[in-house]
């Protein structure tokens, strides 16, 4: 199994996994990939790394995605046949946009986009960055101009805010809860049924007068575009189950990445989402095999002064307790998971920066069984 | 200003996979040792400190993981239940069933930040509110990734601000009071020497000192060793084209990508120091298949040396 068969068919490819694991360097790898067989691909990630967005040619103005150019592809190694495009999300924009694009007319847009509780949910809060990039990855998908979209989730300590987030926001501004308490009339409000009184009461006394006011004449504005934000968020929802998506869980060999990465495909299997593989980045191969660590103090005897071939073999000592754990955690994700929908992607010496280094790891994605099993015996000889 | 652990209130924060929770327990052995009455925060509310010590995990209570070292792990929900119970008696609780004033409150943006930091507050006081909850003389966050970190650290201010009169202002100002007041109040960045993290802790650090909060203390977490000399090199490589044993080949490999690391490493920590400059404190790559007591009692003694 390679990157390329896991996507077959699909049209949307979710990065999913928790921080510090390689996301956006991956998704990169993968939308490369898949442009370099014939695909359009727009790759939208949200925070890359300075010299990876320089060498895509990424900006922050636009939030639209915008071609990588022949001749940085050029700068690497692979024939791209297709056309890679690449997008950074501006969570606030892009909110802006959908309410611009769901208000009745111009004036309200303006008039929530200045309120308060909007402002202050659209930029400090968590969730806005998960709720706009799959709002984003919607639009994208609607405007059917590619034929694969490849969406670097937002980093956040825990892979699982990715489904989580948006439906709590989602469900802030459907506003079911609070229509509970309060009618939203025009720009006031009118308190519902005597039911809800003891526990308005209750709610103005914990949460004082203001906010409450600030947050119904924020429902007012919103008005029946709570209701498009009900709609949207089940076809958001339609999209994330489609057959055409998969889901795409990126870890290291860490065992808390690797736990992360285990919950994170339960949680789809019990949700019905669908789940396409693991990509496990920074892996130790194990070097030693079943030779004897004896052998190699002799064997650097023969070619380096003591303190040097000292220092090796304490090196090697260490990458083996490494590579050690590396095996053990990932047989432990093998059992969880789909062993054959794994696909290891070594340590590598440097930091990947431009497309060159997309391309040494898109090797490891896209290769073939054979071609594999040949790359990692080039890290053993 | 005092010194980092005659602080009340310590939050340790930076990008994801950076080693913060590691960092934050290690933090937390070192004042235990020192005789301080302390504890540890998680808010991911994923009891993972409490898996580290083989204790068992139990949301929501402090637990006693060596003597005088505690952890919690906070759960907005049962935050709010406590809030609830502690400040509106019966009203408190009739809110607190109501599945609708649930709905509400845990769907208000901010809302679960608030009630995770109040009750990281509450911790820190000398007179708990917490039925028989005795003081402590330093609470350790374990807090989110820098992004929401800053966020969470800002919340109470901005709650304060949007609801300006009634409890939850008053609630959010004292709270934002407390974190903004140096002598009670630290913050610590944990970094891993590479670009992504190095650049984040810039943010973080242009940020708090926007917003005037003070930043500590920042940690070079899994500093690879420097074994070898840059001349030694070319000795490498030579080795290299002429043994003929896999197993030496894989190992001067090994050494040769190693140092290549090593060598970005310390290229970004530089970076990150000429910045932070005499703030930072350097932790070692812990060559370990499990980390566990043993590996965190050598960080312990690393931070030891360093504060």
């Amino acid at each position: 199994m390679n990157v390329a068969e896991m996507l077959e068919g699909k049209r949307v490819c979710v990065c999913a996994g928790s921080g510090g694991v390689g996301k956006t360097t991956t998704s990169a790898a993968i939308a490369l990939g898949m442009a370099a067989r014939g695909a359009k691909v727009a790759v939208v990630t949200i925070d890359p790394a300075n010299r990876l967005a320089d060498a895509l040619g990424l900006e922050q103005l636009g939030n639209e995605p915008r071609r990588v150019s022949r001749e940085r592809l050029a700068a690497g190694p692979l024939e791209v046949r297709g056309e890679l495009w690449a997008m950074m999300l501006d969570p606030k924009r892009t909110f802006d946009e959908l309410i611009e694009r769901i208000a009745p007319d111009p004036g309200r847009a303006e008039e929530i986009k200045a309120n308060r509780v909007y402002r202050e949910l659209s930029t400090a809060v968590s969730g806005s960055q998960e709720l706009t990039a799959i709002a984003k990855l919607y639009e994208l998908d609607q405007e059917n101009e590619f034929d694969v979209l490849v969406l670097d989730t937002p980093p956040s300590r825990n892979a699982l805010e990715f489904l989580d987030a948006p439906g709590r926001l989602n469900s802030f501004l459907e506003g079911k809860a609070l229509k509970a308490f309060i009618k939203p009339t025009g720009v006031g409000f009118r308190v519902l049924g005597r039911g809800a009184l003891p526990l308005l009461g209750g709610l103005r006394k914990i949460t004082g007068i203001d906010l409450i006011t600030d947050l119904s004449v924020f429902f007012g504005l919103l008005g029946d575009m709570t209701n498009d934000f009900s709609q949207r968020a089940a076809q958001v929802e339609q999209l994330l189950r489609a057959d055409t998506t998969a889901f795409v869980l990126v870890t290291s060999a860490a065992r808390e990445a690797v736990d992360e990465a285990i919950w994170f495909g339960e949680r789809l299997a019990s949700d019905g989402l669908p789940f396409a593989g693991v990509i496990v980045n920074r892996v130790h191969h194990d070097l030693l095999g079943d030779r004897e660590p004896r052998e190699l103090s002799a064997a650097l005897a023969r070619t380096l002064t003591p303190s040097l071939a000292g220092r090796v073999a304490d090196n090697f000592r260490d990458y083996h307790v490494l590579a050690t754990r590396d095996d053990q955690n990932l047989s432990r994700l093998a059992t969880q998971l789909d062993s054959r929908r794994l696909l290891l992607v070594p340590q590598l010496d440097d930091d990947v920066h431009d497309i060159e280094g997309l391309a040494r790891i898109h090797q490891y994605l896209f290769a073939s069984q054979a071609e594999r099993e040949r790359l990692i015996e080039d890290l053993v000889a | 200003m005092p010194a980092l652990l005659d602080k009340r209130l310590v939050f340790v924060t930076g990008k994801g996979g950076v080693g913060k929770s590691t960092v934050a327990i290690a933090l937390g052995l070192l004042a235990a040792r020192q005789g301080l009455r302390t504890i540890v925060v998680e808010l991911a509310s994923q009891e993972r400190i409490q898996g580290l010590f083989d204790a068992e995990r139990e949301q929501f209570r402090e637990v006693e993981l060596e003597p005088g070292l505690f952890t919690i792990s906070i759960d907005p929900q049962q935050a709010m239940d406590e809030y609830l119970r502690v400040k509106a008696g019966t009203l408190g609780q009739a809110l607190g069933s109501s599945r609708l004033f649930q709905a509400f409150a845990m769907a208000t943006p901010g809302m679960r930040e608030l009630l995770s930091i109040g009750k990281v507050w509450e911790l820190a006081q000398l007179d708990r509110r917490t039925r028989g909850g005795a003081p402590y003389d330093l609470v350790i966050v374990d807090a989110p990734a820098t992004g929401h970190g800053v966020g969470l650290l800002r919340t109470p201010k901005t709650f304060a601000d949007i609801a300006r009169v009634g409890p939850i202002a008053h609630q959010g100002r004292t709270i934002a009071d407390t974190i903004a007041d140096p002598e009670f109040t630290g913050v610590v960045a944990v970094a891993t020497p590479e670009e992504m993290p190095v650049n984040e802790t810039l943010a973080l650090a242009e940020e708090l000192a926007r917003d005037e909060l003070p930043l500590d203390l920042v940690i070079v977490n899994a500093l690879y060793p420097a074994r070898f000399e840059a001349d030694e090199i070319a000795e490498l490589t030579a080795a290299l084209s002429r043994t003929r044993s896999k197993l030496a080949r894989s190992a001067l490999r090994a050494a040769l990508s190693e140092h290549a690391r090593a060598a970005t490493q310390r290229e970004q920590r530089d970076r990150l120091g000429t910045e932070v400059d005499g703030r930072l404190v350097e932790l070692p790559y812990v060559f370990a298949e499990h980390l566990g007591v043993a590996e965190l009692k050598v960080l312990t003694d690393a931070l030891e040396r360093a504060l």
